[in-house]
């Protein structure tokens, strides 16, 4: 896979400058969508083994609802949005209407929700990333889970064919602080776009 | 049903194995499409339990983690058993996960079965050393939690909204 064992600081900034620009971008629609305001952390970005990437988010068995997006272009890559339990039930009560503490599991709505949040999120994330790049990004129609965090997120680079226990990821969270809801954002560039994703940027890699 | 909670409690992550002995207990969480394999030697009450990610090594370069692949980890997991003192006519196996977390239903993207292929390689494999396997919770479309108690060789799972298993 990739060698990117020797990534320069100057590239792990302009990484985080990504995940600042797509997450914001995310955030906003957010903000937008619930009326609320919604914060946003400083971006990590680097080479992480899966436990590193697990810890980001919390214990293997803890329930994570994850939206999976291929994406698809010049610079390919994948796209994870994940929320914990607790963030799901009160996303899904906020945009229903309903009181929050209302949603106690995921039902069919709940989980439809869930994905149309993940997709229009998704959505503005990869726009901002092409209008950055000015590299066009096609995402695929999403895959959902809501099981164990560490079944999920293995799986979601092993199933994409991710086989590398080391993965180069730029991870955001934002948050809601009203109702602590808990969003993560991962970009994981395939083999290959990163350097791409540099060199539209007219940087040298 | 309730699991027994043992404070002698080992945690195996994923690409990794650990072997130990009675009264331990070792536990992997979060299995999705990889796959989980206990050995376990009634007599001596010696076992291992391993957390593969991948079916076979041979299509990789880099092997510098060799518990990665279902096709390293457990013949070296077994040899780690053997050397502390099991024997290996007693030797049986139980196995979990291995299931498709994502579906795309999409045509344009590519499944790579990497479930099904995990738990394909880790029959073969334990086929080959001539170790039976005599529990099996495989597939499907959920994370696996695997909880293998050393006293007895029981082996629950721990799935999200179901109730405990036992195989």
């Amino acid at each position: 896979m990739n060698s990117w064992n020797h990534i320069t600081g100057f590239q792990l900034e302009v990484l985080r400058e990504i995940g600042n620009i797509g997450a914001g971008n995310a955030a906003s629609s957010l903000a937008t969508l619930l009326n609320k305001k919604v914060e946003m952390a400083v971006p990590k970005a680097g080479v992480m083994d899966f436990k590193e990437i697990f810890s980001l988010v919390g214990n293997e068995e803890e329930i994570v609802a994850c939206i999976n997006f291929n994406v698809s272009g010049k610079a390919p890559g994948k796209i994870l949005f994940l929320l914990d339990e607790s963030s799901t039930y009160q996303l899904v009560d906020m945009l229903l209407g309903r009181g929050i503490g209302t949603t106690k599991e995921l039902d069919e709505i709940g989980q439809s929700t869930v994905k149309e949040i993940g997709n229009i999120l998704t959505g503005s994330f990869i726009t901002a990333f092409s209008e950055f790049t000015r590299l066009d990004f096609i995402g695929s129609v999403p895959a959902f889970a809501f099981d164990m965090l560490g079944a999920v997120l293995s799986a979601a680079f092993l199933e994409g064919g991710y086989f590398d226990e080391r993965v180069l990821i730029i991870e955001t969270t934002f948050y809601e602080e009203e109702v602590s809801i808990n969003g993560h954002f991962f970009f994981v560039p395939a083999t290959g776009s990163m350097e791409t994703i540099f060199e539209a940027l007219g940087l040298n890699v | 049903m309730q699991v027994e909670r043992l404070n002698e409690e080992i945690k195996v992550g994923i690409a990794d194995w650990k072997v130990d002995r009675d009264p331990k207990q070792i536990i992997t969480l979060g299995l999705g499409s990889c796959v989980g394999i206990a050995l376990y030697d009634p007599y001596t009450r010696i076992g291992g339990l391993a957390h593969i990610m991948l079916p076979d090594s041979s299509q990789f370069q880099n092997k510098t983690n060799r518990a990665k692949y279902a096709d390293l980890a457990i013949p070296d997991m077994l040899q780690e058993i053997l050397a502390r003192g099991a024997r290996k006519s007693g030797i049986t196996a139980k196995i979990a996960g291995g299931a498709q977390m994502f579906n795309f239903g999409d045509r344009n993207v590519t499944t790579l079965n990497i479930g099904q292929r995990n738990v394909e390689m880790t029959k073969k494999v334990l086929n080959e050393l001539k170790i039976p396997i005599i529990g099996e919770h495989t597939g499907e479309n959920y994370g696996r939690t695997m909880i293998f108690t050393l006293k007895d060789g029981g082996v629950v799972i721990r799935t999200i909204g179901k109730p405990l298993i036992n195989i």
